[in-house]
């Protein structure tokens, strides 16, 4: 009698957890600095949801909608900041929360992805989404730089993402002659550039209810990194000089014939003594 | 006292601007000249919960307050009217009366269509002979073992060729005046209701106001909204709540001519300097910016007493009241501003002056906001 026991083993579509960083940054494409510190000047600036990060936030709550998965958000940020976690909320997050603490204050990106990086040790995920950069620092640094702190594999410049409900991603990423597919297994890191998707409105029901949800505060004690590593003191960077570029002049546009366009480029290239 | 909005506020005005500049404002121009109804753009806000912003959570609204709905109606408005009355009509003048005086059944089933914009809503109230004074209905409701018998017509109704659902009045018992009308639900399809004649309008002109025709209509009597003969009191309540929606509109309307003519005096050069620095230009802008000003405290006075449930039937007169003449003297002075270029449909302004006139006439005259209020005053 054959009593051999067959173990099957159905494949549990467990829920994907997902955590997006998302930055607060002054809403301007003309960053004021203030020429005696460096520092940018954020007074009477509105700030919003940095761009990148918000398509990253859409990208998490598409893959909310289409296979079900449990989204947090992560910023780090002065007391303002909470703001951006709140509409986050109203966009359809699950959880929020704000990292704040003196110890993280000036904080460069090194400082900052390290306070990130040491947030997100206590957190379990299967995908972490970055923004590629942040409008107003635009170092494009802070993702990688997580990526790197807690070992994982990263992807960046992302336009798109699939997941097959297991432990694989399949990854469309932006790259300067075309794109490149990608498969990655959960967990890992990816940066997200802004045209990847046109993020959704703030639900109404989802304002009315946004304060009377619980954004968690994390200082220092919550988290799990290296003191020396965070704020000030870990912060390399030394800003030499900052300063407003000057603007450019309006350019001349001529609508002509490829032959004459030459003719004109090399003209003109031949007036600025670039060409002689 | 304080005149700041909630935090939830500051967020919802934040996604409503940018909803509005961003999904509204590009087709407010060709929804115009088209008199087309912007069906797409509902279909949008009923996504993102616009279409139900006061009806509670239980009824599959937003849970919102009247507050919120008067700055939904105001943002919208600013670039696009139509878009404003759409939702305005939907929302004050059809859900609300059903969720002020419905069974839970009635409300159970048309709120959450409503709310969630599945379902767009009307109201008839006018007829041909009963304007202003709407308590000569000859529209009739009679009898019949479970069911009631309507027969006769409604005009300029908006919403009408779009809507699901409409509530309407009819005389219940002629002898009685007032107190023999009474309010219904109908809904769209309803063997004997039919949709007339269309309406060619100044302005909102892509809201379709039509007639709507009773033949021998049969409603069964759950379709009956109130207490039989108590119409007339549901209709003078449900405009009450109306006039703040129709105030915020008019508000928006003169907001969006402000902001327009704010940006076109800084560019238009005349006499070699930009036409900002006439100083007559900056008085005209300084008295349109004020009254505009004062009209948003109305607005949201009176939606905070009707939040608190308060009494707030003269607020909101006086609300309907002041913006709508003040949408008609800022777009009036915007277009002035202007000049010969305000006067074409290359600019807004031109529009937005012909949709601020009907901010004085629909949902009570002025003349009858001012009766309103002064009855209130010697009484
Ligand atoms: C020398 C220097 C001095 C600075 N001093 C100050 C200062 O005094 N005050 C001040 O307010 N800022 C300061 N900053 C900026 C601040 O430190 C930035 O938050 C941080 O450096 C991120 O860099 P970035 O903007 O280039 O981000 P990027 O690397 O361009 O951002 C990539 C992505 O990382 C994530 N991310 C970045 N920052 C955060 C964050 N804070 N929380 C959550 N996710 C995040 C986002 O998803 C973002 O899209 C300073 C930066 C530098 C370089
Ligand atoms: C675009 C549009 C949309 C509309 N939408 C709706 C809708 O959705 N549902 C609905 O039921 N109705 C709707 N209406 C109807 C609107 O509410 C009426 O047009 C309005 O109430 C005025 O009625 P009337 O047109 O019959 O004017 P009339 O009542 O004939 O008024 C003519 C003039 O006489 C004045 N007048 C009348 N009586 C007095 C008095 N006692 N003392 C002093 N002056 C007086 C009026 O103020 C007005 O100036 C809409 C109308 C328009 C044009």
């Amino acid at each position: 009698m054959d009593t051999t026991c067959r173990v099957l083993t159905i494949p549990i579509k467990k829920e994907m957890k997902i955590v997006v960083c998302i930055k607060q940054v002054p809403d301007t494409t003309e960053i004021k600095i203030d020429p005696k510190t460096g520092t940018l000047i954020r007074d009477g600036v509105p700030s919003i949801m940095n761009p990148d990060d918000k398509s990253g936030l859409e990208m998490a709550l598409q893959l909310k909608d289409e296979q079900g998965a449990h989204v947090t958000v992560i910023t780090m940020g002065p007391p303002q900041a909470d703001l951006i976690l709140r509409e986050a909320f109203a966009m359809g997050v699950d959880r929020a929360i704000h990292l704040t603490d003196r110890k993280f204050a000036g904080a460069d990106t090194l400082a900052t992805s390290h306070a990130l990086a040491g947030a997100l040790r206590k957190i379990e995920f299967d995908l972490l989404i970055t923004g590629r950069q942040a409008i107003d620092g635009d170092t494009a640094q802070v993702g990688p730089q997580i990526a790197e702190h807690l070992d994982l594999p990263q992807v960046s410049y992302l336009e798109d993402l699939k997941f097959d409900g297991d432990k694989t991603f399949t990854m469309k990423r932006h790259i300067e002659e075309g794109y490149q597919m990608l498969e990655v297994e959960a967990p890992c890191v990816v940066t997200v550039l802004s045209s990847a998707n046109t993020p959704r409105y703030m639900n109404v029901g989802g304002i009315v209810d946004a304060y009377q949800k619980e954004v968690e505060v994390w200082g220092f004690n919550e988290i799990e990194v290296d003191e020396k590593n965070l704020g000030l003191k870990g912060s390399p960077t030394s800003v030499h000089k900052a300063f407003a570029r000057g603007l450019k002049p309006a350019g001349e546009l001529y609508e002509v014939e490829t032959d004459e366009a030459v003719g004109i480029i090399i003209k003109k290239l031949k007036e600025k003594f670039i060409l002689n | 006292m304080d005149f700041s909005l909630t935090k939830e506020q500051v967020l919802f005005q934040q996604m409503i601007k940018d909803f509005a500049e961003r999904e509204v404002k590009p087709l407010a121009a060709e929804v115009d000249e088209q008199e087309r109804f912007p069906i797409e753009t509902v279909e949008k806000m009923a996504k993102i919960g616009i279409m139900g912003i006061p009806i509670p959570k239980q009824y599959g609204g937003a849970g919102g307050n009247n507050v919120m709905y008067s700055m939904a109606v105001e943002e919208l408005s600013a670039v696009c009217a139509t878009t404003g009355v759409i939702v305005s009509a939907h929302t004050s003048l059809c859900a609300a009366p059903i969720m002020e005086n419905g069974t839970e059944e009635q409300k159970q089933k048309y709120l959450p269509k409503l709310a969630s914009g599945e379902w767009i809503g009307a109201f008839g109230l006018t007829e041909p002979n009963a304007g202003t004074d709407a308590a000569g209905q000859q529209t009739t409701a009679i009898e019949d073992g479970d069911n009631y018998i309507i027969n006769g017509s409604k005009i300029f109704i908006t919403n009408a060729e779009y809507a699901h659902v409409y509530v309407i009045f009819a005389m219940t018992d002629k002898s009685k005046g007032t107190r023999g009308i009474s309010a219904f639900i109908i809904e769209k399809g309803t063997p004997g209701f039919s949709i007339g004649k269309k309406e060619k309008k100044m302005g909102i002109r892509g809201s379709a106001t039509c007639e709507l025709i009773f033949e021998n209509v049969v409603l069964p009597k759950e379709n009956l909204l109130g207490k039989l003969n108590k119409g007339f009191g549901i209709a003078m309540k449900t405009l009450d709540g109306g006039r703040i929606g129709i105030a915020a509109q008019a508000l928006g309307i003169a907001q969006g001519a402000i902001n327009e003519t704010v940006r076109y005096v800084k560019e238009r050069k005349q006499f070699g300097r930009p036409i900002s620095g006439f100083q007559n230009t900056q008085f005209q802008l300084a008295d349109m910016n004020t009254k505009t000003e004062a009209s948003r405290m109305l607005v949201r006075k009176a939606a905070n007493k009707k939040d608190q449930k308060v009494p707030y039937s003269v607020d909101a007169a006086m609300c309907k009241l002041y913006a709508a003449e003040t949408a008609m003297e800022v777009t009036n002075k915007a277009v002035q501003l202007h000049g010969g270029y305000g006067y074409t449909r290359e600019y807004p302004v031109e529009r937005m002056m012909r949709d601020a006139k009907i901010t004085e006439i629909y949902e009570g005259t002025s003349e009858v906001q001012r009766m309103v209020i002064s009855a209130n005053m010697l009484k």
